[in-house]
């Protein structure tokens, strides 16, 4: 960074929010937002480790057609507990509870989220719902899918469903109280002069992605709920045995499940809208297109939920308004691709290490969108449901979308964080592994499909083997890609260089105070008088290249 | 700490320092608990269009069930709780009006109430033990209609003859169903019947919670016309879950209560 201030070199504050209390007492009993934020990232990246670890061996059972490696049931454990790791206790949390818990306060203007016992409350409900989830894989694991479908789930398996669902019930309420905390500190907590017009793109999106927590998750609660009654006391409510009816309980799993993705994929992409315009050097096209979107996208998924049930056996009429108002959710995420090309056009690009991935989120995540347009035909569904294209499909938005940008918005903000810089050189590497590892992963897992290798198989036709092995291979690459960062991560807290408030020139509040805050986040109070991306004006001059 | 606090003037000792002032904090804390509720409401919401559906499924073993269970304890309970949620509001207007004395004793008759309320309940649970209406067969004595239990009752057996299904009649789509399988299908009346009213007891138990806490801190003084904040979120659960009831009550009791004898 050669910037005409750089002649002084930056200190680290000698107050921060990291130093001001020492002990295991003053983290796990904080109130401080930041430090929650940090419990969160730990404990986010051990069960993302844990989910890594079932996906790896997934590929590792289906590079041989004949499933040699495990039982038929060890396999339907491993899918299952990766299902639930990931979608569970990394994606729906990732983003929120870490930059969004460390961000969205200081982004707003304000000292903490407005009710900071309850945010701690949240992290240690995962915490016991991680438990939970962690004491069923222990015990002898699920074997359900992460989908839970009854009456498989309700009547027939042998493993310990209903731990699973107590500890997916409980993670549920830590992403309910996140969002509350969210919603009412967007509302309530604002600093003077932060209209609704001068947030940041990354606080819209997270306050969309907040509706839909609290909107969503209890559904999925008391279907849960409801699911555990009847595996428990044998009442009968999903069971046709029963009298009960299952396509009910896709209904109301997909009412939760399908928003969820939103849950998952909503802050994501507000983290791309802070990169691009910060290392385009320029305001972000049409703010409030970019803001309104994620309302809609968070409106729409509500009504959409269907499109997962083609086959399922309901109506004609109701499949087809279903596949209907699916395309319609593709307008406003296309929008913000469009919106995040527009702001690239004719900028001054430089690319770091944030903006590679985002660039990378920007074309992983239209390949998942447009797949999933695919999958939203009525038609085309019933060739490909349920096969390897679904989970290509899936895995392009949720791993190419959402972990290409969590792992850009950590970089993003890793100096704001710790006040330390990430080495730059093997960020970038790491950036580019993942990505190639990724398309290799999954790439031919869009040709399986299409070529009709039905998802959750154990063994599989010899002529699908090359295309397996080369996804393994991938998978392999991609690991190593994510454990990369873990190790100059921890390798920058101690040697690397000193940030200073804002080492990539970028505008927003959180810019403004030192690196790392303060645990009042500032040392007044700030006055906002302009736009979030005020770049290319004041912002411009102290560049110099 | 060395890190520098609020500058307002406003230092009420109940001010959270997140928040500039007492009038933020109430509206913030008033608004997340309305958010809360919300979530509450699209809880419940799952359950009520569950039940709804399948009341449209199997209407007659619905009637059947509904019939069975008792509309005077029902109602008994519902005023019990309309009772509870008047002194619950008296509770609020004596803290902004400072009379420390007053909403002791309100709190702890909103909790008599409330405690009245979960009993009759528990006498409720315990007729449908003695009559073998549990759904299911891990609790209780097994579903008669389903021949699991040995007691004579065959009231919903006898109730079930009685309804024709409206829409079955000289309708060639609709299959006329045995007054024996009705009998069966009301366990499904009844599994929704536990759920829903367990889930609101299981609100009413933590609102008496709740209460408790709240007449503790109301019994030193701590809430009066500058802060009763926690007052007001309370009667706001506590009216929250009362309405429940009141959307339950006729939806277990009443709503299908006229069809019986048709
Ligand atoms: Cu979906």
């Amino acid at each position: 960074m050669s910037t005409a201030t750089a002649i002084v070199k930056p200190v680290m504050p000698e107050r921060h929010f990291l130093n001001d209390n020492y002990g295991i007492r003053s983290w796990l009993l904080t109130k401080d937002h930041k430090r929650i934020a940090i419990l969160y990232l730990f404990s986010i990246t051990f069960f993302f480790l844990i989910g890594g670890v079932f996906a790896s061996l997934i590929r590792l059972h289906l590079l041989t057609p004949n499933g040699e490696l495990f039982e038929a049931d060890t396999y339907n454990k491993l899918f299952t507990m990766h299902g639930v790791n990931m979608v569970f206790f990394f994606l729906i949390p990732s983003v929120p509870a870490v930059l969004g818990n460390f961000l969205v306060p200081i982004m707003v203007g304000t000292k903490d989220l407005a009710f900071p016992k309850i945010n701690l409350l949240s992290w240690y409900l995962y915490m016991a719902g991680g438990t939970f989830s962690m004491a069923a894989m222990v015990s002898g694991g699920v074997d359900s899918g992460w989908t839970f479908y009854a009456p498989l789930s309700s009547g027939y398996l042998k493993t310990h469903v209903i731990m699973l669902a107590v500890g997916v019930i409980i993670a549920g309420f830590s992403s309910i109280f996140t969002g509350l905390n969210f919603i009412v500190t967007v509302h309530r907590m604002r600093a003077p002069g932060m209209t609704w017009g001068r947030l940041p793109l990354f606080v819209w999106s997270n306050y969309a992605a907040s509706l839909i927590m609290i909107l969503g998750t209890p559904v999925i609660a008391i279907t849960l709920i409801l699911l555990a009654l009847e595996r428990g006391f044998h009442i009968g409510i999903f069971d046709p045995k029963l009298g009960g009816d299952p396509v009910l309980f896709q209904h109301m799993f997909w009412f939760y499940s399908h928003p969820a993705v939103y849950i998952m994929i909503l802050p994501g992409m507000g983290v791309i809208s802070e990169i691009v315009p910060c290392f385009s050097r320029k305001r972000v096209f049409g703010y409030s297109f970019v803001a309104f979107s994620s309302v809609a996208i968070a409106v729409f998924g509500f009504v959409v939920w269907a499109h997962h049930m083609f086959v399922a056996g309901i109506s004609v009429y109701s499949a087809l308004v279903f596949s209907l108002l699916s395309y319609a959710v593709a307008i406003p995420s296309a929008v913000k691709v469009f919106n995040w090309t527009a702001t690239m056009y004719k900028g001054s690009i430089e690319m770091s290490t944030p903006m590679l991935y985002a660039m990378a989120f920007i074309g992983l995540f239209t390949i998942g969108g447009l797949t999933g347009l695919f999958l939203a035909a009525l038609g085309l569904d019933i060739h490909i449901h349920d096969t390897y294209f679904v989970i290509a499909h899936f895995h392009y938005v949720m791993v190419g979308g959402m972990v290409t940008a969590y792992l850009g918005g950590l970089h993003f903000w890793w100096p704001k964080i710790t006040g330390r810089m990430y080495p730059e050189a093997p960020a970038k590497l790491a950036a580019l592994i993942t990505f190639i590892g990724f398309n290799l992963t999954f790439f031919p897992q869009f040709i399986l499909g299409y070529m009709g290798m039905p998802r959750r198989y154990w063994a599989y036709p010899p002529e699908f083997q090359v295309l397996n092995v080369l996804s393994s291979a991938g998978a392999s690459v991609l690991a190593v890609g994510f454990l990369l960062p873990l190790l100059y991560f921890a390798w920058s807290l101690k040697y690397g260089e000193v940030a200073g408030n804002n080492p990539w020139q970028a505008t927003g509040l959180e810019w403004e105070t030192s690196s790392p805050p303060p645990t009042h986040n500032f040392h007044e109070i700030p006055i906002v008088t302009k736009d979030p991306y005020a770049y290319g004006e004041d912002a411009e001059v102290t560049v110099v290249h | 700490m060395s890190t520098s606090q609020t500058t307002t003037t406003d230092h009420h000792p109940a001010l959270a320092h997140q928040f500039d002032s007492m009038e933020q904090q109430q509206e913030a804390s008033t608004f997340g608990m309305w958010v809360f509720l919300l979530t509450e409401l699209m809880m419940f919401g799952g359950l009520f269009t569950a039940y709804l559906i399948y009341r449209l499924k199997y209407y007659p073993a619905f009637v059947a069930g509904s019939t069975s269970i008792s509309v005077s304890w029902g109602f008994a309970n519902t005023l019990v709780l309309i009772a509870s949620s008047f002194t619950m509001a008296m509770t609020v207007w004596a803290a902004q009006n400072g009379k420390r004395k007053t909403q002791v004793w309100l709190l702890l008759a909103t909790m008599v109430l409330g405690t009245a309320f979960l009993g009759v309940k528990a006498k409720e649970y315990y007729d449908k033990w003695d009559e073998c209406h549990i759904p299911g067969h891990v609790i209780g004595k097994g579903f008669n209609a389903w021949g699991g239990c040995s007691a004579t009752d065959k009231s919903l057996g006898n109730i079930a003859e009685e309804i024709r299904d409206p829409k079955a009649h000289g309708n060639p789509n609709v299959t006329e169903v045995s007054a024996e399988q009705t009998a069966k299908r009301t366990e499904i009346f009844f599994s929704f019947y536990f759920a829903m009213t367990g889930l609101h007891a299981f609100h009413m138990v933590i609102g008496l919670g709740l209460l408790a806490w709240l007449t503790l801190r109301a019994r030193s003084g701590e809430f009066g016309p500058a802060y009763y904040t926690p007052i007001e979120l309370g009667g706001l659960y506590w009216h929250f879950v009362d309405i429940v009831w009141i959307f339950l009550f006729p939806l277990l009791y009443l709503i299908s209560r006229h069809q019986h004898g048709v």
